[in-house]
């Protein structure tokens, strides 16, 4: 192991930790120590196991294997509480607050300061400002503003003040910058650097390389819930931490884009679409055969640019064209009757419906299709056939759809789609929450998909998935398209764009 | 700097205005004071009664005193995000069984009011029991208790049993000073759960629970004694309101409860008022708006002598256009 970058006493040392579900093994024999005052960052892709290694460090999880060792004495946790007694805070993506209540409330709860049965207001208001003037130094946040009111930024920052009011002295930070803008992550970092002052170990998840040359001293990468190496950021570049990370080069990593001969028509045609407050002048064209990637931060447009081409909150001004042809899309109904089809980000919400069997989830779009009294499908289809088109591996078709992993219940939702004969395929994060190996199978059936005549939209927020893929990108900001690249674009294009500032890197 | 100062009394102001107004309940307020000016407006043009005299607003606040109560115990059950569908049976049980105990005996009138305030504390535990421990859904829980209730009534009782001695009927009719003695009762609950949600750490438990259980459960409290504990003081309110009908009409009868159709007007009351059905927000304010709002609709329409359909009618089309209102400003706010 290398040398830290900072001689802090060490905090936390975790060796050999294990964990399986259901006899899938989702880490194994992983070695981590994070050092105070030291900023340890955990990188990998979806999947690698990052989410299940610090659920084990912040108590949800129990290992199956493996110590965790805080500052020199064994420690077993067996509820989050026991976790954040000892010192140790976590900021899910999704914030652990209550919207409907103040933020002292919010830091407080569970431990408010009483009198009797009566809660100290006075006291837990002026405990939170104290706590807040450390990490809000221009005093945006008041104690009691309701949670709901603030900005995604403002409530990180609560929930900052909520890890300092335990005196942590392990932070840990779940993919921060996920819906920051560049200014409000230059203001995290600030923060951070406080409580990295005040002697705190923060353990910071991304795979934003990029924020990790400007705020981490280490790194350690995981793929495939093993470690591949922890490093000091200055003893290593971009491209190293991304072959460690992906454990191999980004060319072959991806099926090949379309040649120009195999682009076929203009399948999909928006025109000065609007839709107010939320997108505006939004103008593209797909092609039969190719792949449009949609990339931009997230809160720029791009799940609303899905939902304004599937009909779920159309398009308030402006046109959809269909193969040349004028087309009202005013529902997800109309979408599919046209031959539009949606693969949404959340399988499980909103993809799939968990209780039915894999066969009726294939089915459920193209029998919602039929006619009120004639129960007849549109046109004859064979679930087997369905099946093998998209690769399904499942013990039965009759399984309930929720037993089946993340890349099979995709491939599900996708045979759904190809059962109505759709020609424009919009992605939302098509891999999201799927294992690595599953992922290039969804790749390889989206680049078939195109290759026999499909027009694919993809909105995507990892960056190589979107290089990889897309056959051109579009980038999102504020609502509107900010500028198209060609296939050959980089990783720093595609943020330029998507953030209209060029981030300094250090080389 | 010196301008701050000079304009701090007037900010200070501005400051409790905002905050009032984005209170979940305030549309409630406005609603309830346009109702109310309206339906004084035509009850006194078309019937030359007088919806505002003094008189008339006690006999509309002593008529909403029963629902009142209860509304307040099923305003904690709603914020923990539970629902409660037998305090319509519980309040028979409370009326007859206290009323069969005190048998018209001045002396019986402790134990008649401590057994029924046993007897609620235990219906409470158990509809908090199977909905935690059992984890059945508190629609199906509460509406088996009050099947298991209107059984157990039934079969004990079959008309009005025993009575209250006169001296309990000072709870629905006696003066103190120169106030009614249900309003000072009214008035104990309101402030009892106020203090109960607004200042207690029980309180502020019971909205992170119907916020998000996992963000209570994240912070170590305990959910589930929460909801329980909602539960039980949402029966001890029905039990409360059970022994003022039965101060009211001297004896308790098993239809009463049903009869006023208080498991569904109390959950009315409390989402009229702005608490969400889904929990995590409302108060007792709000919930007492939406009791006098669908009292002032009931006297207006009874002084007018509108048919009882109708005033259901405008009651249901209130109710749901109160609810999508809140739903609408909430999802603007979300936006």
């Amino acid at each position: 192991m290398t040398q830290p970058a900072t001689d802090g006493p060490l905090l936390l040392q975790m060796s050999g930790i294990g964990k399986s579900f259901f006899g899938v093994p989702v880490l194994s024999d992983v070695d981590f120590e994070l050092r105070a005052g030291e900023v340890h960052a955990v990188l990998g892709e979806n999947g690698a196991g990052k989410s299940t290694l610090m659920k084990i460090l912040s108590g949800a999880y129990r290992p199956d294997a493996g110590t965790i060792t805080l500052e020199g004495q064994p420690v077993t946790f067996r509820h989050p509480r026991d976790a954040q007694i000892k010192g140790i805070s976590i900021i899910y993506q999704e914030f652990n607050l209550l919207p409907e209540r103040t933020v002292a409330q919010n830091i407080f709860l569970g431990r408010e300061p009483r009198r009797g049965p009566i809660v100290d207001r006075r006291a837990m208001d002026s405990a939170t400002g104290r706590l807040l003037a450390q990490v809000d130094p221009s005093g945006t946040i008041a104690p009691d503003d309701l949670v709901a009111h603030l900005s995604v930024a403002q409530q990180q920052t609560v929930e900052i003040a909520k890890a300092l009011s335990f005196d942590s002295r392990i932070l840990v930070m779940d993919e921060p910058t996920a819906s920051l803008s560049p200014h409000e992550v230059e203001a995290l970092f600030g923060q951070v650097r406080v409580l990295q002052k005040k002697g705190m170990g923060i353990v910071y998840i991304s795979h934003r390389l990029r924020e990790i040359y400007e705020v981490a001293d280490r790194v350690t990468v995981l793929r495939d819930g093993r470690k591949v190496a922890t490093v000091g950021v200055t003893e290593t570049n971009m491209s190293d931490l991304v072959r460690m990370m992906v454990g191999r080069d980004l060319e072959d990593y991806f099926p090949p884009h379309a040649t120009s001969e195999e682009l076929g028509e203009v399948m999909m045609a928006v025109r000065d679409g609007n839709v107010t407050r939320r997108l505006h002048d939004i103008n593209f064209e797909v092609r039969a055969g190719e792949i449009l990637g949609i990339g931009g931060l997230a809160g720029s447009g791009r799940s609303g640019l899905a939902e304004a081409l599937f009909g779920v909150a159309p398009f308030d001004s402006g046109a959809i064209e269909l193969g040349g042809e004028r087309v009202h899309i005013r529902s997800p109904r109309q979408a599919v009757r046209r031959g539009v089809a949606f693969l949404t980000e959340d399988r499980k919400a909103e993809g799939l419906v968990l209780s039915l069997s894999i066969r009726n989830n294939m089915l459920l779009a193209m029998r919602s299709m039929g006619r009120l009294l004639d129960s007849r499908l549109p046109h004859p289809v064979s679930v087997r056939e369905l099946a093998a088109n998209v690769d399904l591996r499942a013990t039965s078709i009759d399984q309930e759809v929720r037993f089946v992993s993340g890349g099979n219940q995709q491939k599900v939702v996708l045979a759904k789609w190809l059962a109505t004969r759709s020609r424009v395929f919009i992605f939302d994060e098509p891999t999201r929450g799927i294992d690595v190996g599953a992922k290039a199978g969804i790749h390889d059936l989206m680049r078939s998909l195109a290759r026999r005549g499909a027009a694919i939209v993809m909105i995507s927020s990892e960056l190589p998935e979107l290089l990889g893929m897309s056959d051109r990108i579009l980038v999102m900001r504020n609502g509107s398209i900010q500028g198209e690249l060609p296939s050959g674009a980089t990783e720093d294009d595609v943020m330029f764009m998507a953030t209209g500032e060029k981030a300094s890197v250090p080389a | 700097m010196t301008d701050l100062t000079s304009l701090r009394p007037k900010t200070r102001l501005v400051l409790i205005g905002r905050k009032i107004l984005r209170a979940g309940s305030a549309p409630i307020f406005v609603v309830l004071g346009v109702i109310y000016l309206l339906a004084s407006i035509v009850v006194s043009v078309a019937n030359e009664g007088t919806l505002l005299s003094i008189d008339a607003l006690e006999s509309v606040l002593s008529r909403s005193v029963g629902l009142g109560i209860v509304a307040m115990g099923q305003t904690c059950v709603l914020i923990v995000g539970s629902i409660d569908l037998s305090v319509s049976y519980l309040i028979s049980v409370s009326a007859t069984y206290s009323s069969a105990i005190m048998n018209d005996d001045p002396n019986k009138m402790a134990l008649g009011v401590v057994v029924v305030l046993a007897i609620g504390a235990l219906v409470g535990l158990a509809n908090g029991l199977v909905i935690t421990k059992l984890r059945v859904n508190p629609f199906v829980a509460t509406l088996g208790m009050s099947f298991i209730l209107s059984g157990v009534l039934n079969a004990s009782f079959q008309d009005y049993s025993g009575a209250v001695p006169d001296q309990f009927q000072y709870l629905a009719y006696g003066y103190f000073g120169p106030i009614l003695v249900p309003f000072i009762l009214l008035g104990g609950v309101v402030a009892a759960v106020w203090i109960l949600l607004r200042y207690t750490t029980m309180g502020h438990h019971m909205y992170a629970v119907g916020g998000s259980e996992e963000v209570a459960r994240l912070s170590g409290i305990k959910s589930h004694r929460v909801i329980i504990a909602a539960h039980v003081i949402c029966a001890l309110t029905a039990v409360v309101t059970g022994l003022y009908l039965a101060a009211r009409i001297k004896s308790g009868a098993p239809w009463i409860g049903p009869d006023g159709n208080y498991s569904l007007e109390s959950i009315a009351a409390v989402v009229l008022g702005g608490t969400a059905l889904s929990g995590g927000r409302g108060g007792v304010w709000g919930t007492l708006a939406g009791v006098m709002i669908l009292f002032v609709l009931d006297t207006s329409f009874n002084s007018l002598q509108v048919d009882e359909f109708l005033q259901n009618v405008a009651r249901g089309v209130i109710i749901i256009g109160a609810v999508a209102v809140y739903t609408y400003r909430i999802n603007k706010r979300r936006r």
